[in-house]
């Protein structure tokens, strides 16, 4: 019963997939995330921390949750942040942006709206002009409207 | 739905750290999604946006489906000198848009 | 969907024995209900989507139409005047039509009469634009809808509409908005139902939509045929529903999930 309702609450969730037959949609796994990860950090490590990613606890519905990712850094030549990278672990595909900076931005801090298909971690990874990477993990709950719209 | 919805501070010191939100109108379809007849409806979505400065490249990112429809990005940028700032959004279907703000820095 | 139907069986047996008007004080906008996250996205114009509609109603609403050649600017100037307010007391008498007409039925109406421009489809992009637009003009104004005799029927007619159960739950709107208002329907809260922000940007439809939307969700929801747009029962419902909202103040374009 719980795998069944969670299925459809996932077809029905955030990216607005409608009911079909017993075909499973292909859902991301924590292993495709891993691959995702490892296609934008290579070999090089990934430290937990540094990061910090600003989501809501519990999302009143997955087509739209604000996510703000920011990371201290002087943003000097020498020393800057290039680039952010998001993912999730449950969604059809784990990618969700790349945002690429550098010194021009002044600050570490992008935000934006993403989908989240069900109630899932959004990982954040950080790459910085040395060539490391840190991360930064959060949980999120999806709920869904109660009545769905289904004309 | 208006194309665009942009913030940019019309004046700043040289210096300054200054705030963009950007908005733009775009219904960004999946491609996970199937209509009533089972049918994937295919992807179409914004995958790029680049903010540039007078010229110069400040800002990219890239898209993917789970950026949520009408994509809102909030990002930031050093105000070195008076000018324009020129934001450019693409996509699947050879979607194109731009839009530009001027800022004035003292 | 079983676990659904059982609450919402629950809600019906329980609807019957309190049957109450929220009391003018305990009036709530759903606005109140929802996360700091979506509230946030509603107060600020630069991220709010349905902004985009709104700066397109303006776009349109100097745009010249139909056979007459004519703008809305033209007849109404400068709608920060001339709308302001109209939102908030509508749906309003139509003399001519004899009964209460929605925003978009008085845009219409124009295009048509005055115009002469074809009437825009319900839910189309440039009605909900329009529609954006004018209720803007009346963001931060109380609720004031005036009734007679001459309204009054109507009135009625969609208060009826409020306390009749229908569809396979049996459910009416008020075992839920009236009754039930505060309590979570499956994991969410369910709001006392004031329209005070539409045309609004349901997070659920990834658009702007209109009240007759909703309406029609809410519908087919509880199982119920929904009623075809411009149907004279959802403008009756409207009307009753912002009678009900008297005084609260508007907020559209709102954003709601």
């Amino acid at each position: 019963m719980t795998h069944n309702s969670s299925r459809r609450d996932f077809l029905r969730a955030g990216a607005g997939l409608t009911v079909l037959l017993a075909v499973r949609p292909a859902e991301a796994t924590p292993a495709t995330m891993q691959d995702a990860i490892r296609a934008v950090v290579g070999t090089a490590p990934v430290t937990k921390g540094r990061v910090k990613l600003e989501l809501p606890p519990l999302s009143e519905n997955g087509n739209a949750v604000p996510l703000t990712v920011s990371l201290e850094s002087a943003m000097t030549p020498a020393e800057h942040v290039r680039a952010i990278h998001v993912f999730t672990e449950k969604n059809p595909q784990p990618e969700v942006v790349s945002f690429r900076l550098g010194p021009r931005a002044g600050r570490a801090r992008v935000s934006t709206r993403i989908r989240l298909a069900d109630t899932q971690t959004v990982i954040a990874i950080g790459e910085l002009s040395d060539g490391s990477f840190w991360s930064a993990e959060s949980a999120v709950v999806v709920t869904l409207a109660a009545c769905l719209e289904e004309t | 739905m208006a194309e665009t919805l942009i913030s940019v501070p019309p004046r700043a010191r040289r210096g300054e750290i200054v705030e963009i939100k950007t908005l733009v109108s775009h219904a960004m379809e999946t491609g996970y999604r199937r209509s009533q007849l089972g049918e994937r409806i295919p992807r179409d979505i914004i995958r790029l946006f680049v903010c540039t400065y007078n010229g110069t490249e400040v800002f990219r990112a890239e898209l993917h489906p789970a950026i949520a429809a009408n994509p809102f990005i909030t990002f930031s940028t050093v105000a070195t000198e008076s000018g324009t700032l020129a934001f450019h959004w693409t996509g699947d279907n050879g979607f194109s848009v731009r839009e530009t703000a001027e800022i004035r820095v003292d | 969907m079983r676990r659904l139907a059982a609450v919402l069986g629950a809600l019906a047996l329980a609807g019957s024995a309190f049957a109450a008007e929220i009391p003018r004080a305990e009036r709530r906008s759903g606005y109140d209900l929802m996360s700091p996250e979506t509230r946030a996205m509603q107060d600020d114009d630069t991220a709010n989507p349905g902004m985009l509609s709104v700066l397109e109603g303006g776009a349109l609403w100097s745009r010249k139409a139909g056979a007459a050649g004519r703008s809305c600017a033209d007849c109404h100037g400068d709608a920060r005047a001339s709308m302001k307010g109209v939102a908030a007391r509508h749906p309003s008498l139509d003399a001519a039509r004899g009964r209460p007409v929605s925003v978009e039925q008085r845009i219409n109406a124009c295009r048509v009469e005055r115009q002469q421009a074809p009437a825009l489809a319900y839910e189309s992009r440039e009605l909900l634009a329009l529609s954006a637009y004018v209720a803007r003009q009346s963001r931060g104004l109380p609720i004031e809808i005036a009734t007679d005799a001459r309204t009054q029927p109507f009135l009625d007619a969609g208060r009826a509409l409020w306390e009749r159960r229908q569809g396979q739950l049996n459910l009416a709107c008020r075992n839920c908005h009236d009754d039930n208002w505060g309590r979570r329907l499956a994991g969410s809260v369910i709001p006392q139902a004031h329209p005070t922000g539409y045309p609004l940007y349901r997070l659920e439809w990834q658009t702007l939509g209109s009240l007759q939307r909703r309406l029609r969700n809410c519908l087919v929801g509880m199982r119920a045929e929904p009623y075809e747009y411009g149907d004279p029962a959802l403008v009756d419902l409207e009307l009753y529903l912002m009678w009900r909202a008297g005084g609260m103040l508007m907020d559209a374009p709102a954003v709601r999930p």
